[in-house]
C-alpha cells in the first residue's frame, strides 16, 4: 500500500481525494469522486479514503470490497423489490382456498392459472417470502448496510478528526461558497472571529487561518439510523425462532377445555363463560353512535381457567392437569402465563349447546305436549325413551345444517344451525312416523304424521377466539425503531457547517461548506462579516445541464 | 522512524484489517445461516415426510371394527394410512368409497387403515359410517390434540406411514382410487 505525503506535510491513505489535512486535492485520486470534470470539489465523505475502492487483494478483501458498494446495496434492494412484488400476483401456498379442487400447489397453480401459474409454482414463488433465496436476498442487504457503514463511517470519522484549519487554496477556491478579498485588517479579521464565535460556531485559529464548525454531530445520523435498521434485521431473525416468537389462535365453546395450540400440547384451556356487554340504549353519551351502528360494544371478555400438563401423555389421551391461572381475558387486559399472551380477539355467539322437543298430536291447536326430551347437542344419544311410551330414534343429526342440491348436510361440525331426522314410535307401536326438525323448519315427509315434534326450548352458548401469543423480540424492535429515529432526527435537524478563513497576502479568502440547508450558512457568513468589507460569498453551483 | 519500522507498521495495519474484516464477515455469515436454519427448522414444527410419525391413542367409533381404541405405536410393523377427515368434508366423504374397497386387500397384505375423525359427537360419525359400510378403524378425535400434533390445516390430510413408523408421504387434499393405491403400495411391509 502505497501513502500519499501532501504538500503539506500530511501523509495520506492510499485512494485519498482530499488531503485529510490540508484538503489539497491529490492529483492522482481526482477522477474517484469525479473531481477531475468539475470545477467544484465533491465534498461526500470529506474526500476520504474509502480503502474499499481501492484495496483488494485476498478473498476476504474482496468480499468486503463487494459489499461495501452502495450500488451493490441499491441493485439488492431492487431486486428485492421486484421479487416481493412477482410473490403477490398469485395467492401464497398458505392461502390456497380450503375449497380448492386440490390444495397440492403442484396441481392448484397449473389448475387455476394456466402456464403462467405452473412456472410460477416451479420458480418457487409460491412459498416465497419463506424460500431460502428471499431471505438471502434480505439477508445480503443486511450485510451490505453493515459493511456500507463500517468502510464509510471510520474513514469519514478519521478525516474529519485530522482536518487541520489550515487549508490548501486550492481546496477553498473549489468550494461552493466562496469568495477573495484583496485587503482586510486585522480588526476586521478578528471581528470575525468573534462573531463566529458569538453564533456557537466551533472556531479553531492556526496562523490565522480560521476553520469554524458547528454540528458536526449531524454527520453521525445515517450511521446511528442504520444501526437501529440493523437491530431491526436481528429481531426479524429472531422472530423466526418458535422459542422467541409464536402467534396462533384457539376457538373455545363456553364448558369445553381445549388444547392450546403450537404449546406442544402442554396447556388447555377452559372457557368458563364469554360475556358480549353493550352500552345501554338510552346512554345519551353514545346516542349517536347507537342510531348509526344499533348495538355499541362495552366489554368482550372470556373467563378462562389455564390447565397445565403435569406429566407428557400421548396425544389423544386424557392427560393429567394442573391449574396454573384463572383470569377474565378483556379487550387489552391479556392473560398471561410461562410467557404466553392470550388476547381476547374474536367470538361468536348463540351457538346451540342443547334443544328440547315436545311430542304433541298434529291436530291440537293447543299443541299441548304428550312427553318431552332433550338433546344435549355435544354428545346426543341415538334414542330418546320418553315418559308416556314414545320412542324417538334419532336418524340423522345435521350441527350446521344446510341444502345442497337437494341434498341435507352439515357444513360444519359446530350446532349453529341443528336440525334432526327423528323417527317417532308411538306407544307399543314399531310402526314409525318419520319427522324433520329444525329451526325454523317442521317438516312432515308423509303428511299423514298422527305426531308432531316442537321445540320446546333451547340453550345457548357463545365461542370464544383468542391469539395465541409468544413474542420475545418486540423490545428488540422498540429499540431499534428508537435508534433509527434518533438517528434520522441527528441526521435532519442538524446540519455540518464549516466556514474557512485563509489569510492571503493582505487579504483573504473565505470558503464555506454545509451537509445541507446552504442559505442558512450564507445567512450565517452575512451576518460575521457585516461589519467587514470582506466580500459575500458567491455561490459557485454548477448545475447539471 | 526508519523505513523498516514503517514497512512492519504497514504490516502490523494490514493484518489488522482483515482480522476486523474476517470477524465482521464471520458474524454476518452466522447470522445469516442461523435465519436459515431457523427459517426451515420451523416447518419441521409440524409433522413432515421423513420424519417418525408421533404416537398418539384415542377411541376407536366405528362399531364394525373390533379395536377399542387405536394406538398408533401398537400398529408397528404395518403400513399404516393415517386419515384425517369429518363428515361434513365432501371431499373427505368422496374419498371414503375408495378407502373402503381398497381395505380388505391391503390389510391382509399388512396395511391399516385409520381414519381418525375431526367431528365433535360420535352420532354423526356413526350414522356415516351406516351409510358407507366402513370397516376401518376411525378414532374420534374429539378434542383436536392429534390433529394439533400433526400440525393439520383443511382436510381431508392423510399420511402414509412405513412398518418402521416413518412418514413417507403427506397427501392434502382428496385421493382418487388409482393415487391411494398407489400410495397404499408404497407402504406395504415386504
Amino acid at each position: 500500500m502505497n501513502k500519499i505525503k501532501c504538500d503539506c506535510g500530511h501523509v495520506n491513505p492510499e485512494g485519498t481525494v482530499l488531503c485529510e489535512a490540508c484538503g489539497k486535492p491529490i492529483e492522482e485520486n481526482q477522477h474517484i469522486d469525479g473531481n477531475d470534470k468539475r470545477k467544484l470539489l465533491n465534498m461526500r465523505y470529506d474526500g476520504s479514503a474509502r480503502r474499499s475502492q481501492t484495496y483488494n487483494k485476498s478473498i476476504v478483501d474482496k468480499i468486503w470490497s463487494f459489499f461495501s458498494s452502495v450500488k451493490v446495496g441499491v441493485w439488492l434492494i431492487v431486486i428485492a423489490l421486484l421479487a416481493s412484488a412477482i410473490g403477490t400476483i398469485f395467492p401464497q401456498e398458505m392461502y390456497i382456498p380450503a375449497n380448492a379442487v386440490s390444495r397440492d400447489p403442484a396441481v392448484y397453480y397449473e389448475a387455476t392459472y394456466g402456464v403462467f401459474g405452473q412456472i410460477y409454482y416451479q420458480l418457487g414463488f409460491h412459498n416465497l417470502y419463506s424460500s431460502w433465496w428471499y431471505m438471502i436476498l434480505i439477508a445480503l442487504i443486511g450485510i451490505s448496510l453493515v459493511i456500507c457503514s463500517i468502510d464509510r463511517f471510520v474513514p469519514l470519522y478519521k478525516a474529519l478528526k485530522k482536518q487541520k484549519a489550515k487549508r490548501h487554496e486550492s481546496f477553498l477556491n473549489r468550494q461552493r461558497l466562496y469568495s477573495e478579498t484583496e485587503n482586510v485588517t486585522d480588526e476586521e479579521k478578528d471581528k470575525i472571529a468573534d462573531a463566529l464565535k458569538k453564533l456557537r460556531y466551533n472556531v479553531r485559529n492556526e496562523d490565522g487561518h480560521i476553520l469554524a464548525e458547528k454540528g458536526r454531530f449531524s454527520r453521525w445520523g445515517p450511521y446511528v439510523n442504520h444501526i437501529g435498521l440493523i437491530i431491526v434485521l436481528i429481531a426479524a431473525i429472531l422472530r423466526m425462532t418458535p422459542f422467541m416468537y409464536l402467534d396462533d389462535y384457539v376457538w373455545v365453546r363456553e364448558g369445553q377445555r381445549t388444547v392450546i395450540p403450537s404449546t406442544d400440547g402442554k396447556y388447555y384451556i377452559e372457557n368458563k363463560e364469554f360475556i358480549l356487554e353493550t352500552y345501554d340504549e338510552n346512554d345519551e353519551r353514545f346516542q349517536k353512535a347507537i342510531e348509526k351502528e344499533g348495538m355499541v360494544a362495552k366489554n368482550f371478555q372470556t373467563n378462562a381457567i389455564i390447565y397445565k400438563e403435569t406429566a407428557p401423555s400421548v396425544a389423544g389421551s386424557e392427560p393429567e392437569l394442573k391449574k396454573i391461572a384463572e383470569e377474565q381475558i378483556k379487550m387489552n387486559h391479556p392473560l398471561k402465563f410461562d410467557g404466553y399472551t392470550l388476547y381476547q380477539a374474536g367470538y361468536q355467539l348463540n351457538e346451540f349447546k342443547s334443544m328440547t322437543f315436545k311430542v304433541h298430536e298434529t291436530d291440537d291447536p293447543d299443541e299441548k305436549a304428550l312427553g318431552t326430551f332433550t338433546i344435549d347437542l355435544t354428545s346426543p344419544e341415538s334414542e330418546y325413551q320418553l315418559d308416556n311410551g314414545f320412542r324417538v330414534v334419532v336418524d340423522q343429526y345435521y350441527p350446521d345444517y344446510s341444502l345442497e342440491n337437494g341434498e341435507p348436510r352439515s357444513e360444519s361440525k359446530y350446532p349453529k344451525n341443528p336440525a334432526f331426522v327423528f323417527f317417532v314410535y308411538p306407544p307399543k307401536s314399531d310402526q314409525a312416523e318419520v319427522s324433520f326438525v329444525g329451526i325454523g323448519r317442521n317438516i312432515d315427509a308423509t303428511g299423514e304424521n298422527q305426531y308432531k315434534l316442537g321445540v320446546e326450548d333451547f340453550k345457548l352458548r357463545d365461542v370464544s377466539g383468542l391469539t395465541v401469543r409468544k413474542d420475545y423480540t418486540l423490545p428488540f424492535f422498540i429499540v431499534g425503531a428508537i435508534i433509527f429515529m434518533l438517528g434520522v432526527i441527528q441526521g435532519m435537524y442538524w446540519q455540518h457547517r464549516r466556514i474557512w478563513i485563509h489569510p492571503k497576502g493582505n487579504g483573504l479568502l473565505v470558503a464555506a461548506h454545509t451537509n445541507k440547508n446552504w442559505y442558512g450558512v450564507k445567512k450565517d457568513i452575512e451576518k460575521v462579516i457585516s461589519d467587514t468589507n470582506v466580500k459575500m460569498v458567491v455561490d459557485q453551483q454548477e448545475l447539471d445541464e | 522512524m526508519s523505513k523498516e519500522q514503517i514497512g512492519n507498521n504497514k504490516k502490523k495495519k494490514k493484518k489488522k484489517r482483515l482480522l476486523f474484516r474476517s470477524i465482521v464477515l464471520a458474524v454476518l455469515l452466522v447470522a445469516l445461516v442461523y435465519a436459515l436454519v431457523s427459517n426451515l427448522s420451523q416447518e419441521d414444527t409440524n409433522v413432515d415426510v421423513g420424519d417418525q410419525a408421533p404416537d398418539f391413542e384415542l377411541k376407536q367409533v366405528n362399531k364394525n371394527n373390533e379395536l377399542e381404541t387405536v394406538k398408533l405405536s401398537d400398529l408397528k410393523g404395518k403400513g399404516v394410512m393415517l386419515n384425517f377427515w369429518a363428515t361434513y368434508c365432501p371431499p373427505c366423504e368422496a374419498e371414503m368409497p375408495y378407502m373402503e374397497k381398497l381395505y380388505p386387500e391391503y390389510k391382509e397384505k399388512g396395511v391399516e387403515i385409520v381414519a381418525v375423525s375431526l367431528d365433535s359427537t360420535e352420532l354423526v360419525i356413526n350414522r356415516f359410517i351406516e351409510k358407507y359400510n366402513l370397516t376401518f378403524p376411525t378414532p374420534h378425535d374429539k378434542s383436536g390434540q392429534v390433529m394439533e400434533q400433526y400440525g393439520v390445516g383443511p382436510i381431508p390430510s392423510t399420511f402414509f406411514i412405513n412398518p418402521e413408523g416413518e412418514i413417507v408421504e403427506v397427501v392434502s387434499g382428496a385421493l382418487t382410487l388409482e393415487k391411494l393405491e398407489g400410495y397404499l403400495k408404497q407402504i406395504q411391509p415386504e
